[in-house]
């Protein structure tokens, strides 16, 4: 254990890093021993037929256009009036509305038509909107925090996260950290922990030390829990920059601090971007910590939602606008992160 | 080069290594050890959080029987069993024949596979809560496209026959894009020259797919159905915002029922032997699964 840490830096140096291996050689001699006796007839040797191309993308499409039709229709009764949302059958289509939006963005009180009559004629769209409900603005509705809590937090967390995670897998990428394998092992292990089981402890933990319900509370917490996946991923992205380019840069005279920040970091970049997405979408979607430590002030949207209530029930046009507003942002980043998905929620064990 | 690499100045490579790593090795001992030994021992006691000023008594192992005694925690168990069997086993097969259908590479595969991820990268709960609507008797399209197709169903959340179904039915068009796309690494990881000389050998399609395909995804298939099977065990956001448990307790999941317990009855000690129980269960299942991420690395 006493080795000199600088000795075995140079062990695996020259280490190739690509995952991808090519079968050209083998295939080759394959090739030369047996001449191919049925593949004229195709364009390559495992190209698939025509037909069963068409076979496959039909199938494929129809499965995508059934799986996606939940959230076309979130979108759609976003934009429709309650009355709209609950009609039976339900309405393929329906005249659009904002009044989702509008009613989830404010408070409104109901008033009779001849108070109705006497107010001083509406200033905006959205008042107009509130006024042919019957009813008149009593002022912005809670959701606003509570997106904004969750823009606070799931950023927070994300930042902590990566930076540790760059830290913590820059060491156990570059340096013989004693027992990493266990280390490595136990930092995934949190992750695979049931909340709910956490959740006991941590609310008597923060009870004690009063972070129950605080930006802070949850930005450490979802910190920790994304620490797993951030260094996971990072080792391995940390890996595949060679160690030439540091070792380089030291020869030049630079500590190895420093060709850390200066080589290794820009290096690094797309690796961080994408581990900073990763933990952004899990901050932004945790439902089980939000909803047993939080309660007002640090609530965040998953918790909120689905307690939008209306007169009379659930309101729907509502709940499917602050939906929408809740997921877009991570089918952009979905969409960003398509090529790196895979690699993400294998901890980074496939990279492609 | 060893004298090269020694001979630079600022902190040592030994310090800098313990730096680095310290931050995330304090905050998960003060985060996940610190709080699951904290559970152990409030496991062996009659604490309730409820009732913080209260004497705490050592009650020894009596958590633990009741626990395994208890023949409501049976039926959720039992409820658990039947959502992983039944969902995995359907995302399991779903993602393999759209893994092997993608794998045909036809025009737009790609654009369609991004579709298809889409459902899982969305917030369980707020998923949960809008399939409730979805599932609405009334004005719930599900019933509308169901009887479409000539089917019959009134009350999908409503009836304990069905219910069980609607979680199964949700989880697998959320997770199996999760399951296609592990299963689609696996399938482009197969070199192509095993099926060269598959078709060399002049084997048929069937054969080809059962020597070749499958026991080189094998790998691939176990790493799923593990990630899946615990992600499954752990299963609550979803559940909790689209039944509650309910009706009854017919789709209330190990941690549906641990949540009651801890902190809607406040018997914490008790709910903290149970944890502990779920924790050995996982940590076991995590342990084979780091396994087969090492193996699945390899290749």
């Amino acid at each position: 254990m006493n080795t000199i840490v600088a000795n075995t830096l140079t062990v695996e140096a020259a280490a190739p890093t690509s995952a991808v291996q090519t079968a050209t050689p083998v295939a080759a001699v394959v090739e030369a021993a047996v001449p191919p006796p049925r593949m004229i007839e195709r364009a390559g040797p495992l190209e698939p037929s025509v037909r069963s191309k068409w076979f496959a993308g039909l199938v494929v499409i129809g499965y995508a256009v059934i799986s996606l039709i939940p959230l076309v229709w979130i979108v759609m009764t976003s934009l429709r009036t309650p009355e709209d949302a609950i009609a039976y059958p339900p309405k393929v289509f329906a005249q659009p509305s904002l009044i989702g939006y509008v009613n989830l963005f404010t408070t409104r009180s109901r008033v009779g038509a001849d108070e109705l009559a006497a107010l001083p004629p509406a200033t905006s769209w959205y008042e107009q909107l509130v006024r042919e409900q019957q009813m008149i603005l009593a002022g912005p509705s809670r959701f606003q925090d509570r997106y904004l809590n969750s823009l606070l937090i799931g950023f927070g967390s994300t930042l902590l996260s990566v930076v540790l995670g760059t830290l913590a897998a820059y060491a156990f990428s570059r340096f013989r950290v004693p027992g990493k394998s266990d280390l490595l092992f136990f930092i995934l292990s949190t992750r695979m922990m049931p909340p709910i089981a956490i959740a006991i402890p941590i609310y008597l933990m923060f009870r004690n030390v009063g972070l129950n319900d605080t930006h802070v509370g949850l930005i450490l917490l979802y910190t920790v829990v994304n620490l797993s996946l951030s260094v996971w991923l990072l080792q391995g992205f940390m890996d595949e920059i060679p160690r030439e380019y540091e070792e380089a840069a030291m020869v030049d005279g630079y500590t190895r601090f420093q060709a850390f920040i200066k080589v290794v970091l820009p290096q690094a970049a797309t690796g961080i971007a994408t581990t900073a997405i990763f933990c952004l979408i899990f901050a932004w979607n945790e439902y089980a910590f939000a909803l047993l430590l939080t309660s007002g002030t640090a609530q965040t949207s998953p918790p909120f939602i689905p307690t939008i209530i209306g007169e009379g029930g659930l309101d729907w046009p509502a709940m499917a606008a602050g939906t929408t507003l809740f997921l877009l942002p991570v089918l952009f980043f979905t969409i960003l992160l398509r090529k790196h998905l895979l690699r993400g929620i294998t901890f980074g064990a496939i990279r492609k | 080069m060893n004298a090269v690499l020694t001979r630079h100045q600022g902190l040592s490579d030994r310090t800098l290594a313990w730096l680095f790593v310290a931050p995330t090795i304090i905050l998960l001992l003060a985060f996940n050890i610190f709080p699951l030994l904290w559970t152990i021992y409030l496991s062996f006691t009659n604490y309730r959080a409820n009732k913080p000023n209260a004497d705490v008594l050592w009650t020894g192992i009596a958590n633990y029987q009741r626990v395994l005694g208890d023949e409501a925690i049976w039926d959720n168990m039992r409820a658990t069993a039947h959502f992983l069997v039944c969902s995995i086993t359907l995302q399991l097969l779903l993602g393999f024949a759209l893994a092997l259908l993608l794998n045909r590479k036809f025009r737009s595969h790609s654009f369609w596979s991004t579709a298809i991820l889409l459902p899982m990268m969305l917030a369980p709960a707020v998923v949960g809560t809008f399939w409730k609507y979805f599932f609405e008797p009334q004005y719930g399209i599900f019933n509308q496209i169901v009887n479409f197709f000539g089917g019959h169903v009134s009350t999908m959340l409503g009836d304990t026959q069905l219910a069980p179904w609607a979680i199964i039915i949700v989880d697998t068009w959320m997770w199996t894009p999760y399951v296609m796309l592990l299963l689609l690494a696996g399938l482009r990881s197969i070199p192509p020259y095993l099926y060269e000389a598959a078709e060399i050998d002049r084997a048929s399609a069937w054969t080809t797919f059962w020597r070749v395909t499958l026991p080189m995804v094998m790998p691939f298939i176990i790493l799923a159905l593990l990630f899946r099977t615990i992600e499954n065990f752990k299963m609550f956001d979803l559940v909790d915002n689209l039944t509650n448990g309910g009706p009854g307790s017919v789709t209330e999941l190990a941690s549906i029922h641990l949540k009651r317990e801890a902190f809607e009855k406040w018997r914490t000690g008790y709910a903290s032997a149970f944890a502990i129980i779920l924790f050995v269960s996982i940590y076991g299942l995590s342990l084979v699964a780091v396994r087969f991420l090492e193996r699945v690395k390899q290749r």
